[in-house]
């Protein structure tokens, strides 16, 4: 069963290799970050951010670490600074990008590559479940 | 009186979405796809639904992060189609079905699960996709559809077990709906599949293939399945699966399989496809 206790529930999650569960903890850290790429769903927003990206990050209450993983597009540092990937597929559609190039962007494989894994049956949870088991 | 006939559960892949809109499903790519939807589309033709309760989550599309509603139940005569980005899929917007959505939000609310009434929502690929998947390129959906959306993206998202007396409940409100409605639930969303980090593109074939058997062949084992199960072998998107006990709770005891589909990839994912009909 999942369990009934925060505690023992959240314990586990930062043992998943290379995967950051989006916990209360990232949500808030995250907040104006996911709501700045919110904003991108307007046609108008995208326009102004398109034309001086820098000058509509100093619109939202961001980080200086948040505004320059948004500028390197670095898709696993706005993760960890709270981002969540629904959120930041409004940032990639911006550039006209796709979900298969955003998730091969943060595997360090080229696009090729991971669609090549992707049809080749994808990646094995072979030893991709647990850091701490190896497994 | 108003009864479940039917369990559909599908992946909803906003790729497929698009494949379709863009005319795409006869490229090599994608033909294994669709295949799998043949069956079920003659099926619908003649099963004839009046309604569907749609189970599946909200992709920053009608929800931010300002209100993150567990369940929230779509109770509008109409909801639009997002646009996520690239402007709304040309399809034709969803109609609801009011009078049953605020009995099935009433009858949950006096059964002990707080549901969260929307009446204002535009609906993502996360419906739209099942919707054109079962029903095909339409000027209009021949079904009403209640929407049912769930919190899979702050965690915690609801239990298994949680969904599946959800079920239990949205059964037992459509049995009291004084209406001869014929009705079916979909869970959507899954099947394996990971979108974020270094480990995106993970796909587990074996568990998928486990919890396609076990909906028929042993539902308390995915009933009891922690989240943290899901994480690790499905994947962190692959938690979209406790949508499916949501519908397989509704269909009660003993079910039969009538239809399954599986294949590997569409874009990032693991599409998983099944046709369920409760037994009496």
């Amino acid at each position: 069963m999942t369990p009934r206790n925060i505690h023992e529930y959240l314990a586990e999650f930062d043992d998943i290799p290379g995967t950051r569960v989006y916990t209360a903890r990232r949500a808030r850290q995250g907040y104006h970050l996911n709501q700045f790429a919110m904003s991108l769903m307007k046609a108008e927003n995208r326009e102004r951010f398109k034309k001086d990206e820098n000058a509509y990050l100093e619109e939202w209450p961001l980080t200086d670490d948040q505004k320059e993983a948004v500028l390197a597009r670095d898709y696993n540092r706005m993760l960890d600074l709270g981002g969540n990937i629904y959120f930041l597929a409004k940032l990639f559609s911006t550039d006209g990008k796709s979900f298969q190039f955003a998730a091969g962007s943060m595997t360090g494989m080229t696009q090729e590559e991971y669609a090549a894994m992707m049809i080749g049956g994808g990646r094995s949870p072979e030893g991709n479940r647990s850091i701490k088991e190896g497994r | 009186m108003a009864r479940i006939t039917a369990g559909v559960t599908t992946s909803h892949i906003p790729a497929v979405g698009a494949a379709m809109d863009l005319g795409k499903t006869a490229e090599e790519y994608w033909k294994p796809v669709f295949a799998g939807y043949e069956w079920t589309r003659e099926w619908e033709k003649e099963e004839k639904p009046d309604v569907v309760i749609l189970v599946y989550n909200d992709h920053a599309s009608a929800f931010d992060m300002k209100i993150i509603p567990t369940f929230a139940i779509g109770a509008a005569e109409q909801f639009p189609i997002a646009d996520e980005g690239w402007g709304p899929r040309p399809i034709p917007p969803v109609i609801g079905h009011p009078d049953l959505a605020w009995h099935i939000a009433q009858c949950c609310i006096l059964d002990e699960f707080d549901m969260t009434i929307i009446n204002e929502m535009a609906v993502d690929h996360g419906l739209t996709v099942p919707m054109s998947l079962m029903f095909g390129q339409v000027e209009q959906w021949p079904v009403k559809v209640v929407p049912l959306a769930v919190n899979v993206v702050t965690y915690p998202p609801p239990s298994g077990n949680r969904c599946w007396m959800l079920g239990e409940a949205i059964a037992r409100a459509v049995d009291s709906f004084p209406e001869d409605l014929n009705v079916q639930i979909w869970g959507t969303g899954g099947m394996s599949h990971q979108l974020q980090g270094p480990r995106a593109g993970l796909i587990n074939k074996a568990f998928d293939t486990a919890f396609l058997n076990d909906l028929t062949a042993d539902p308390e084992r995915l009933r009891r399945m922690p989240h943290i199960e899901y994480l690790r072998e499905a994947g962190s998107e692959g938690i979209e699966l406790v949508m499916w006990l949501i519908m397989r709770g509704a269909l009660g005891g003993k079910i039969k399989e009538l239809h399954r589909h599986y294949h590997v990839p569409a874009s990032n994912t693991a599409v998983g496809h099944m046709v369920l009909e409760p037994v009496a």
